[in-house]
């Protein structure tokens, strides 16, 4: 078997692994307090990390680029309580016209 | 902790439409890599598999990149599992809210993908089931037919950086977790403030996939929660 096969098929696998754990150990039982308000802090503990490597992430250091600027525009944007999807319009928008211009 | 929304067809559907968008965007991706795959001489058949049945962007980049250059296969799988280990926390969060036995559950965490996780997610640490299902269809095929054409054509179609199409993803991330802001409280202020700060300094150092896992850490806030 060739080393790309052995790497597709490790990689499902892991995948498929990594996919069912949560679902299988934390789901489908009354889970104490702390535990539930341990789960429903991973979210914004995670979109935060998302946001952050995302936008400021680039080939292992940190980069203040057009993306920052577009994100920038679109949290200004959404605290001025615009619409999730013009917000996300004017990210695409402002960072291909920075990335056109820079 | 029972999800009461999108019971029914509805709910697929309606996710089915929410992850439409994403899913354009997954296609010209996918055609790019369909046709890095080409280039790499991996053949038809091997990639358009690796794509049906891993599904995984950055996974599927990083084995790319890796084996590519030269890399070992130990490397390219490593490299690819801590990117996807996003996946685990991920599936703790929707976990109270998949439906059925371990298997059922286990099989419903397959559709996770970061950007139907998100789509799903309802605030204060809710999530849609139907909803993150249904939005994963539209992707999956996006990404499957996508990496077969890039392989088929070798033809590169657009430029996702050109049109800024990349930054659609921290842009929708920022607008959910401003949500998450508005409707939780302090402790949730909080764990966005460390998580950030661990993302932001893990990124230099440790290898991609480790800053967001490692983020996650800044949920264990919770353990301060008073039992009632």
């Amino acid at each position: 078997m060739s080393a790309l096969w052995v790497a597709i098929v490790a990689v499902t696998v892991a995948n498929v692994a990594i996919k069912a754990a949560g679902p299988i150990l934390a789901g489908g039982r009354e889970l104490p307090p702390r535990v539930n308000a341990v789960i429903a802090l991973l979210t914004p503990a995670l979109l935060t990390a998302l946001v952050v490597t995302e936008t400021f992430g680039e080939d292992g250091h940190l980069a203040l680029d057009e993306r920052a600027l577009g994100v920038g525009v679109a949290a200004v944007a959404l605290a001025l309580r615009a619409p999730v999807l013009l917000a996300v319009v004017l990210a695409a928008l402002v960072t291909a016209l920075a990335r056109l211009l820079g | 902790m029972r999800n009461e929304v999108g019971r029914g067809s509805e709910g697929y559907l309606a996710g089915m439409r929410a992850g439409l968008p994403f899913a354009l965007v997954v296609g010209v991706v996918a055609i790019s890599f369909g046709v890095l795959a080409h280039t790499l001489g991996w053949g038809v058949f091997a990639p358009i598999v690796f794509s049906a049945i891993t599904f995984s962007v950055a996974a599927q980049f990083a084995v790319a990149a890796i084996l590519g250059s030269g890399g070992g296969v130990f490397a390219a799988i490593a490299a690819a599992v801590l990117l996807n280990a996003r996946f685990l926390p991920m599936g703790i969060a929707v976990a109270p809210f998949l439906e059925g036995g371990p298997l059922r559950r286990a099989l419903e965490g397959q559709t996770i993908l970061t950007t139907s996780w998100a789509l799903a997610s309802r605030g204060g640490g809710r999530f849609d089931r139907a909803f993150m299902i249904g939005a994963t269809v539209p992707q999956y095929v996006a990404w499957t037919v996508g990496t077969a054409v890039g392989v088929l054509s070798h033809v590169v179609v657009g430029d996702v950086e050109r049109l800024g199409l990349d930054v659609i993803f921290p842009a929708f991330f920022i607008a959910l977790l401003m949500r998450e802001l508005r409707s939780g409280g302090k402790r949730t202020i909080a764990a966005t403030v460390i998580a950030a700060a661990l993302s932001a300094v893990l990124v230099p150092i440790a290898p991609p996939g480790v800053p967001v896992l490692a983020a996650c850490g800044a949920a264990l806030l919770g353990l301060k929660e008073r039992s009632s």
